[in-house]
């Protein structure tokens, strides 16, 4: 087998691990990143949310939300299985745009 | 260490925006003149690494969660530009996609992760190993570069989030955006990246150099060029 087949496999294996990214801090009950609580959070930390990070915070829905299909209130098993499909379309995203700009680089050249 | 949204205020998103469209078009450049076909596929899974890399989220138990970046290997690997646009790919997917990290931050948070990171541990790689191919010395600059360039990531990051107070406040006299100041957020990021994160960043830096120097030394860009 070729190194770069082995390092794909590898990739494919890591993303079918990410999920002790998401079981080990519940476990641990670790919370949030510092610096990236939600508002929520934030009311909770200071009894307030800052005028502007309410306004900036709610500018971009994203399709996938913390890499979890179920919403929040989702169970553990749903977590599981959002993040290693997260982990799967992240490895397609990045790879097809790397493809496009390797494509589109290498047209200009000529 | 991907600022959401709201944390930035707009003094300071729009310069880093700035700053990162700048790495980016000298990266593109460089890949334009120096990408050949057979290392797109490296591209690619550079980008994919540090995707899922950023995905496992090391506990402090009782306390916040962090990650490492995959950045510094990156850097040796393939070299710092390359790995500008590999963690940079993977920023935006993360930022658009999933939320991770917000769209007025995607500057920022590409100047902290997919600039500081690459720049700092090529270079502290390269000068601690100094002409060593293997053995101790090799290996502390590759624990090194990796811990290295985390750690002065996060102290950008503290840095971003620690002058906001300083910067915008409302009539009220409260902070608009990021609401805690220097003293606060400064020793918070780089502590826990310093005594955590970054142990993490220089182990996989270490392990997956040592997996390369022994099945694809060839690839190694830290060990071909030594000018940055």
């Amino acid at each position: 087998m070729t190194t770069q087949k082995k390092l794909w496999i590898g990739l494919l294996i890591m993303a079918l691990l990410t999920p002790i990214g998401v079981i080990l801090p519940d476990k641990l009950k670790a919370g949030s990143a510092w610096g990236e609580w939600g508002p929520e959070e934030i009311e909770k930390l200071l009894g307030y949310v800052p005028e502007g990070l309410k306004k900036l915070s709610e500018l971009w829905k994203a399709p996938v939300p913390d890499y979890n299909f179920g919403g929040e209130g989702a169970s553990m098993t749903v977590q599981v299985i959002s993040y290693i499909a997260s982990g799967i379309i992240g490895i397609l995203a990045v790879g097809i745009v790397i493809y496009v700009l390797s494509r589109v680089l290498a047209k200009n050249e000529k | 260490m991907h600022i959401p949204d709201g944390y930035l205020s707009p003094q300071t998103y729009v310069p880093f925006w700035g700053v990162s469209i700048g790495f980016w078009s000298v990266a593109l450049k460089k890949m334009k003149k120096e990408l050949s076909v057979k290392h797109v596929p490296y591209l690619a899974m550079a980008a994919a690494f540090s995707f899922l890399i950023m995905m496992f989220n090391v506990p402090i138990p009782g306390g916040t969660t962090g990650h490492a970046v995959g950045g510094g290997i990156i850097a040796v690997l393939l070299g710092p530009w390359t790995a500008v646009i590999a963690v940079s790919v993977s920023l935006i997917v993360q930022a658009l996609v999933f939320g991770d990290g917000g769209i007025t931050a995607i500057g920022a948070n590409c100047f902290n992760m997919a600039v500081v990171i690459p720049f700092v541990s090529y270079w502290v790689f390269n000068l601690i190993r100094g002409n060593f191919t293997g053995g101790s010395r090799f290996n502390i600059a590759a624990f090194l570069s990796g811990w290295a360039g985390l750690s002065v990531a996060s102290i950008f990051a503290g840095f971003e989030f620690g002058i906001q107070p300083l910067i915008a406040s409302g009539a009220d006299g409260r902070p608009l955006y990021a609401p805690y100041p220097l003293s606060v957020a400064l020793p918070a990021m780089a502590l826990e990246h310093m005594m955590l994160f970054s142990v993490v960043e220089g182990v996989v830096t270490l392990l997956l150099l040592k997996y390369f120097m022994k099945h694809e030394p060839e690839l190694i860009h830290a060990l071909k060029a030594k000018e940055a």
